[in-house]
């Protein structure tokens, strides 16, 4: 028993040491690289002081009654006590006063969180100043729409550092969920309505993350639920101004290089091009891009989100698609050989919009 | 068990179990299939452990993975818990109460039949066309999209195990508010009565919306319908909503008889009357109360906005505070007292820290703003573990030695019981407490693998290892009733010898129309008040007379078949041409055996009074 006592004593000290800070900078709520996530951690931090206190009370009168109250022989008779409305009164209203502390900060947070009134005011132009991104999520892949920049891209979503973005989500087949652990909590992609929040990604925060934050999807979803994994990558608001640009300015899809990538184009453009589209414009309506958009392809940090980013890879995915994210709308939509795997790939692997 | 076996044809007692309106054999039942779900949902728990103990194992595909989870919460819960938790209200409550059986015994064998065959639908998935893939909530955009029959077999299994589940609640809320023996008034029962009282009185709310979204989920998936298909004017969020409708006082019909069995335990081993009984009895009654106001904090992050968000954060809240009047209740219980570690006691006690962390975790999750963080990853997978595990599973751990000797007559072997415990207890905390930070550190729940590099390996090797603990607990328990059955050492009225209420007053097991005499009920802890006084038994509240009894029934069982063929029909009526056939079939098959129990006179049959004396003769004491 006092091993026992000892040892949840320990544990505490070890919650509150680990609440400090764990997990990988890129991935871990812990790490908060933002505003949002940053108040979610103070609240977290708040909550577990409230309950370690609470933890702390229960310890030592556990402790106390385990020890001192053992039978020492079979003959006692303890005293039969009704109960104390002193004591009663005492456990009812601290615990009160405790959850009032908690409650308050939770209703302030919850509904700044909930702000999203930057969407709703236009300017002149018929455009936010805010970023609004749209995201769709869909069977284990992402798409982010800027609609004001009328440009979309799929699995890497770029955003500026230091400044709110503002997201507008929603799933095209079942229910999914949008989740940046570093940055802060997740919300529901549902397929009934369109949810709205609000992330910031603080430029330090950034840079230890190098750029790149992971991103999760939260609800089950089927079999590669696992796997819709997606990356965040932060630039500053120049550099993002400029993406935006070299994106905007692809009108048509980036000349292959090599003969072998021309050959690629080629089986792309019969066999792929139907699900998948090689120009960032948003023309196209949701409907029609049924697969991610692969306009800046060679420059993504994973093959379907999972894979590292290279050929090898690539012509992997495209071979069987099944073996890696079981339950994909991809898988046996097509017939290419090896060799039309191959160029398709080189082809793929050219598709850079940045220089 | 075994001596029954003896006295009477293997086939008799299987013949005798199918019949029987006897709720204390109805217990019986209900643990054996509540224990062999348990079993299955553990193996299942296994098989989750195994495939996450490593980064980008393949122990498991993607979609058997998700079978397993979904297959996991669902029997867990609804096959394992919730019938384990009826074994205990069937062979206990009545007793507690000074009644002769519930009140509707034909009711009470339907209830089981129900449930057992449900639960047998369900899992019979694994056979044909694969288990249910949705997960436990089963949300309705994944659900209408999932292949095959599984989510078919997820509804209809648990439309009929969940009439067995309403039918139960109903009994016992009868059972208690009619059938005290004089003296037991509300105030004077014990506090597991109590909590079986607010737990089904759950029940008879809390099941209907289950009713309603699993009908909704059956017509939308087998007969056409679209009230969850938004292109068709549905909603999913409808689904959200009655599922948590129902699903958040669950857990409350799940923990509140789990506190009902502990506050027995506190007592008994403390030798002292429960600290605060009044205040206890308040406590249980709001809980089961607020547990309907909070079903909205499964939702936080669906997008019910701010206003919803932050009413439901602090209605969760407030559930806080009559759970920490429990807690600290239990605390002052012992204080004073003069406790004894016997089995069921160290269960007792570790479940207050271990409840103490999912309750403080729970409080967590109910701040709306950081929920966001918390929701569907690892973190809300420790908490429902260590609420669930840490209350409800040590409590019916706990139960099933402190109540084994009532039921069969016969001493769980304290030896091994204390080896289980520690057994589970470690295991129990290795695999979950280190969820928590998985959760903080990203780890979404409902993954069937996760990539390396992410820092999420050592804490679910942890989390494997203690699985494993806990895997070994259960068998030891396994081995432990074997042994003791085999033994079967016969004990007395009393074993514990610090019995305290009505219950310990009969002999072990009770004659199967438990009390000879009703008894006279003065007070709190009956029957130890009459011990205090130096008194051998209860005293009798009427003179002896004949005993009217229930006759036996095989109509429970056909009517649970019928629903149980009807099923079939019903799901493969689109594929196959007899699916019309069999599902009417089915139905005429209750149907039938409902209106042939109605017009068929059963008047039961009467023990007679020369008959009660002549067992006394014999040496039966009442």
């Amino acid at each position: 028993m006092k091993r026992l006592a000892n040892w949840r004593l320990l544990l505490m000290f070890a919650v509150m040491s680990l609440l400090t800070g764990c997990g990988e900078n890129y991935l871990s709520a812990l790490k908060p690289a933002g505003e949002v996530a940053q108040m979610q951690y103070d609240l977290m931090k708040l909550s577990t002081a409230i309950m370690v206190g609470v933890i702390a009370v229960v310890t030592i009168i556990f402790i106390i009654v385990v020890f001192r109250f053992r039978r020492k022989s079979n003959d006692e008779m303890p005293k039969q006590v009704e109960g104390s409305h002193t004591l009663e009164i005492i456990w009812t209203v601290i615990p009160i006063l405790l959850l009032l502390v908690l409650a308050v900060p939770t209703v302030a947070a919850t509904f700044k969180l909930a702000d999203v009134s930057p969407m709703e005011k236009k300017n002149k132009d018929g455009k936010t100043d805010a970023l609004v991104v749209n995201v769709r999520s869909n069977l284990y892949w992402w798409e982010f729409e800027y609609p004001d920049e009328k440009i979309v891209t799929s699995q890497d979503l770029v955003v500026p550092t230091d400044e709110k973005v503002y997201f507008n989500l929603k799933a095209s087949d079942v229910k999914h969920s949008f989740w940046i652990p570093a940055a802060g909590g997740k919300m529901d992609t549902n397929t009934d309505n369109i949810n709205k929040f609000w992330l910031k990604f603080d430029s330090k925060s950034a840079e230890k993350a190098e750029n790149v934050f992971y991103g999760k999807c939260a609800e089950l979803c089927g079999p590669s639920h696992a796997l819709m994994d997606f990356k965040v990558k932060t630039v500053s608001r120049e550099e993002f101004d400029k993406w935006v640009k070299d994106m905007q300015e692809v009108k048509k899809p980036a000349k292959p290089e090599t003969a072998k990538a021309q050959a690629g184009q080629e089986v792309f453009n019969k066999s792929c091009i139907g699900c998948h589209a090689v120009t960032p414009a948003n023309s196209t309506p949701e409907k029609a891009r049924v697969g991610p958009n692969l306009s800046n392809f060679g420059e993504r940090e994973r093959v379907a989100g999972i894979l590292e980013h290279n050929k090898e890879n690539v012509e992997k995915w495209i071979k069987d698609p099944e073996s890696y994210k079981p339950g994909n709308k991809m898988t046996g939509k097509y017939n290419l050989s090896d060799e039309e795997i191959d160029a398709v790939s080189e082809y793929l692997m050219g598709l850079k919009v940045q220089e | 068990m075994s001596t029954y076996a003896q006295k009477k044809g293997f086939g008799a007692t299987i013949w005798d179990y199918l019949t029987t309106v006897d709720h204390k054999k109805i217990a019986i039942l209900y643990l054996i299939a509540g224990g062999i779900f348990f079993i299955l949902g553990g193996l299942e728990a296994v098989f989750i452990r195994i495939q996450l103990a490593v980064p980008d194992n393949n122990f498991v595909t993607a979609g058997q993975y998700n079978e397993i989870l979904t297959m996991h919460g669902t029997t867990m819960i609804f096959l394992a818990a919730m019938p384990l938790l009826f074994a205990f209200m069937n062979a206990i409550m009545p007793l507690q109460i000074g009644a002769r059986d519930v009140a509707f015994p034909f009711l009470n064998s339907l209830g089981f039949w129900l449930f057992f065959f449900g639960g047998l639908f369900l899992n019979l998935s694994w056979f044909l066309d694969g288990a249910p893939d949705a997960g436990w909530t089963s949300y309705a955009s994944l659900s209408l999209d999932s292949a095959g029959h599984g989510i078919d077999f997820y509804a209809l299994g648990l439309q009929i195990s969940g009439a067995g589940t309403l039918i139960g609640g109903i009994n016992f809320l009868v059972t208690i508010i009619n059938m005290r023996a004089p003296g037991m008034t509300y105030m004077r029962m014990p506090l597991f009565t109590w909590s079986t009282f607010v737990a089904s009185a759950l029940i008879l709310f809390a099941f209907p919306p289950l009713t309603i979204g699993l009908f909704f989920l059956i017509f939308d998936r087998m007969f056409g319908s679209n009230f969850f298909d938004p292109t068709m004017g549905g909603n999913t969020i409808l689904w959200e909503h009655l599922f948590w409708i129902f699903g958040h006082p669950e857990v409350y019909i799940l923990i509140l008889p789990a506190f009902g069995i502990f506050s027995e335990i506190f007592a008994t081993f403390s030798r002292k009357r429960l600290f605060g009984y009044s205040s206890m009895v308040f406590a249980t009654v709001l809980i089961g109360f607020l547990g309907f106001m909070v079903w909205a904090h499964h939702m936080f992050t669906t997008g019910m906005g701010p206003v919803a968000n932050a009413i439901f954060a602090v209605a969760t809240m407030a559930i806080a505070v009559p759970t920490g009047i429990k807690i600290f209740n239990w605390l002052f219980t012992m204080w004073g007292g003069s406790i004894k570690f016997t089995t069921p006691m160290l269960w007792a006690v570790a479940f207050i820290p271990s409840f103490v962390a999912g309750g403080v975790t729970g409080i967590m999750l109910a701040t709306a703003a950081a929920d966001y963080q918390y929701h569907d990853s690892y973190f809300v997978v420790a908490h429902f573990h260590y609420v669930i595990v840490g209350g409800v599973v040590f409590a019916l751990l706990a139960g099933t030695h402190f109540y084994w000797p009532k039921m069969f007559g016969t001493m769980l072997n304290e030896f091994l019981g204390k080896i289980t415990f520690w057994l589970f207890l470690i295991g129990f905390h290795l695999t979950f407490f280190i969820q928590h930070f998985l959760g903080l550190m990203g780890m979404p729940r409902r993954i069937f693998t996760f990539l390396k590099g992410q820092g999420l390996e050592t804490g679910n090797m942890i989390s494997t290892v203690g699985a494993i603990f806990m895997s070994i607990a259960v068998i030891v328990l396994l081995i432990n009733i074997v042994i003791t059955s085999v033994k079967n050492e016969k004990v007395g009225n009393d074993p514990w010898e610090d019995g305290r209420t009505l219950e310990w007053a009969l002999p072990s097991p009770p004659p199967f129309y438990n009390f000879k005499q009703l008894p006279l009920v003065r007070g709190l802890d009956a029957y130890w008040i009459e011990k205090m006084e130096g008194k051998q038994g209860m005293t009798p509240a009427e003179p002896l007379g004949d005993i009217h009894m229930p006759n036996n029934s095989i109509i429970p069982v056909i009517m649970s078949i019928g629903l149980f063929i009807a099923a079939f029909g019903a799901m493969y009526h689109n594929e196959h041409s007899w699916g019309i056939p069999v599902l009417i079939g089915g139905m005429l098959i209750t149907l039938l055996s409902m209106f042939f129990r109605s017009v068929k006179d059963d008047h039961g049959f009467h023990i007679h009074k020369e008959d009660l004396l002549e067992d006394e003769d014999k040496g039966g004491k009442a």
